[in-house]
């Protein structure tokens, strides 16, 4: 039967990956150095970080058509694939949700 | 309970952790803020028990609201009950402040006014602190830039009154000494010479910065520089006073290299010595 | 004059833009204003500050100014609840979901899920990694194997992995290859990295069985049922060396 040779085939495959990983640990460490840490530096702290200055944030009262700002980093730039009928796409994601199979 | 030895001490930083490991000449011990070991497991609590095998170590809390109105959070409470069982620290430390309201943690340490009411209730909250962790703690004095008109006792009274009903220790930062006393116009050693020194199980000292009002300076308690001169001073004279005492130096924002602090707690180190000698002659 | 927790209410709403509160002065009672700004911008800051360090790479996609406009925003509607800062922005994904200016971004609150599960990663419990050898002459049938706590799998909408891998320090934001959901799986490393992987839907759904309790048998032979061709080898193998299978009590051989 198919099933049971396929089966007996992939209990064999399996128990060998389980142990081949010991040949290969030596590349067990992805490579991380490009990503962000996670907040190594501990969050809670004693320190008063902003005193009278308050740099960058200058209060944008958010009630509804108030808040002015546009998100202005780099989803302003990234390229998105070309659509089915091969226009290519730039700035924002916006349309992406097309894409999206329901 | 053994206690922090008579030295210079760091605040410690990840960042440093490699550093540390090749040299830590001249620190005595190490303080790590509670609220950054609270997760279950992975790296700070790996490095920590890598320092704390070799180091004496404080833990201190930056997040329990001791001067706040509500009850203590006794979630948070048992949270340090389980580190210090954990870790066995020389020494537990919070502020007098208040960071919660309600339910909402406002990570800031925020001023109290000094009354009555306060009064009891710190000392109710201290006494609840020190029943759950099993040990006496270190209330430390606060950086404060506003005054309040319903204060009735002075800040020096209200922190001496707290460790007389609770029997708690006090840790006396001398960089917030000079702060609050800057910010509102009281000579700073007029405080120290009021403030019960025989208290003191920790010194802390650390960076500040200063912004100019009209009335004259407003200087905020950043961590974020090296000791001012007029701090180091201060500290020479209350060292003087009390012969040596664990000091920690504190730099939380704008993070320098670790000679950098190492240099901070060697200088520390040597008040301690000549200041510590200066006072064994006296006694 | 007020009681303290009328004071601390106070104070509180003071923080949040209400009026100074009352009894708060200074020794020249005019800047009384001025010297509560550093409360209250210390709050602010530190709260923006803390959910930067969660979320970098939200912060790099929207950019300084208005990541620190609607960080303050965010903080100031959904404060910690906790003292303990680093289990704080669980709410933030659900938060940029409904966030009207950011509603032509619907990915968005995905590389925010990432960011969040990789915090927790970070910071979940420790698990001593299986050595390959105590697997020797174990039968898959009856072996059940133990994850990680650390690791965590998010079946996401949009292509959150590719967005987030090209947003790290270095990266060039450029061009996506595709655009359809992804699946994110997020582990800690014995060597405390976190990595963040886009799987397919045959590993997703054999990770899914293991960690429901299924046999390794039956895991795989779903996950092939998932995905005709499905390979199991190749993450067992990268789940083995990320060190996210943990020593067995017991081995069934």
């Amino acid at each position: 039967m198919t099933v049971m040779k396929s089966t007996l085939g992939l209990g064999a495959s399996l128990a060998c990956a389980l142990t081949l990983a010991a040949a290969t640990s030596a590349h067990a460490q992805e490579n991380m150095e490009k990503c962000f840490g996670v907040a190594l530096a501990g969050q809670n702290d004693c320190a008063a970080g902003a005193g009278t200055t308050c740099a960058g944030t200058s209060k944008v009262d958010y009630q509804g058509n108030a808040w002015k700002l546009v998100p202005a980093g780099s989803c302003a730039t990234m390229e998105l694939p070309k659509a089915a009928d091969g226009t290519p796409r730039s700035g924002s994601l916006e349309a992406l949700t097309r894409d999206i199979p329901a | 309970m053994r206690s922090l030895p008579k030295a210079a001490g760091v605040g410690f930083k990840p960042e440093h952790f490699d550093a540390i490991r090749r040299d830590a000449a001249s620190v005595g011990f190490f303080e790590v803020h509670a609220e950054n070991y609270m997760g279950a497991g992975g790296l700070p609590h790996a490095q920590l028990a890598a320092l704390r095998a070799d180091f004496a170590l404080s833990i201190h809390g930056v997040g329990l609201s001791i001067g706040g109105p509500g009850p203590l959070n006794t979630d948070h409470l048992a949270r340090l009950a389980r580190l210090c069982n954990r870790y066995e620290p020389e020494s537990f430390s919070e502020h007098l402040a208040w960071s919660s309201h309600g339910t909402e943690y406002l990570n800031d340490l925020l001023p109290v006014p000094y009354t009555d009411e306060t009064l009891a209730l710190v000392c109710d909250h201290v006494d609840q602190v020190q029943e759950a962790l099993g040990r006496r703690m270190l209330l430390e004095n606060p950086s404060t830039y506003v005054l309040f008109e319903q204060s009735t006792i002075p800040e020096v009274e209200f922190l001496s009154e707290v460790s007389r009903r609770t029997g708690c220790g006090l840790l006396l930062d001398v960089n917030n000494v000079f702060v609050t006393c800057t910010n509102h116009r009281i000579d700073p050693r007029a405080w120290l010479a009021a403030f019960p020194l025989d208290r003191v199980g920790e010194i802390h000292l650390g960076g500040h910065d200063e912004e100019a009002l009209p009335s004259g300076p407003l200087l905020i308690d950043t961590h974020g520089a090296a000791v001012a001169d007029p701090v180091w001073a201060l500290y020479a004279e209350v060292i003087k006073c009390t012969g040596a005492l664990p000091t920690l130096v504190e730099w939380d924002n704008d993070l320098p290299e670790w000679p950098v602090l190492q240099a901070e707690a060697r200088r520390a180190s040597r008040i301690l010595e000549q200041q510590g000698a200066t006072y064994a002659r006296a006694s | 004059m007020p009681g303290h927790p009328e004071f601390a209410a106070a104070f509180d709403a003071g923080l949040k833009g209400a009026p100074l509160p009352r009894g708060v002065t200074a020794l020249a009672p005019a800047e009384a204003e001025r010297r509560f700004a550093v409360y209250r911008n210390n709050v602010a800051v530190g709260l923006i500050d803390a959910l930067a360090k969660r979320f970098p790479v939200i912060k790099r996609l929207v950019g300084d100014e208005f990541f620190a406009a609607m960080a303050r925003h965010y903080s100031e509607t959904q404060r910690p609840t906790s003292p303990v800062l680093l289990e704080w922005g669980n709410g933030f994904a659900a938060f940029l979901e409904s966030f009207p200016p950011l509603a032509d971004y619907p990915y968005m609150a995905d590389v925010a899920r990432i960011e969040y599960a990789r915090g927790r990663a970070y910071h979940a419990a420790d698990g001593t990694p299986a050595l390959p050898d105590s697997f020797a002459g174990a039968d898959p049938s009856r072996l059940r194997l133990h994850l990680h706590p650390s690791l965590q799998l998010l079946r996401l909408k949009h292509p959150a992995v590719s967005i987030w891998q090209m947003n790290q320090p270095g990266s060039t934001a450029q061009s996506l290859a595709h655009a359809g959901p992804e699946t994110a799986l997020v582990l800690r490393d014995p060597g405390f990295n976190v990595p963040v992987f886009s799987i397919g839907p045959g590993d997703a759904a054999m990770i899914e069985q293991i960690m429901g309790g299924a046999s390794l048998t039956v895991a795989a032979e779903l996950a092939i049922w998932t995905e005709p061709g499905f390979d199991p080898q190749p993450l067992i193998l990268r789940l083995m060396q990320a060190g996210a299978i943990l020593t067995p009590k017991e081995i069934a051989r």
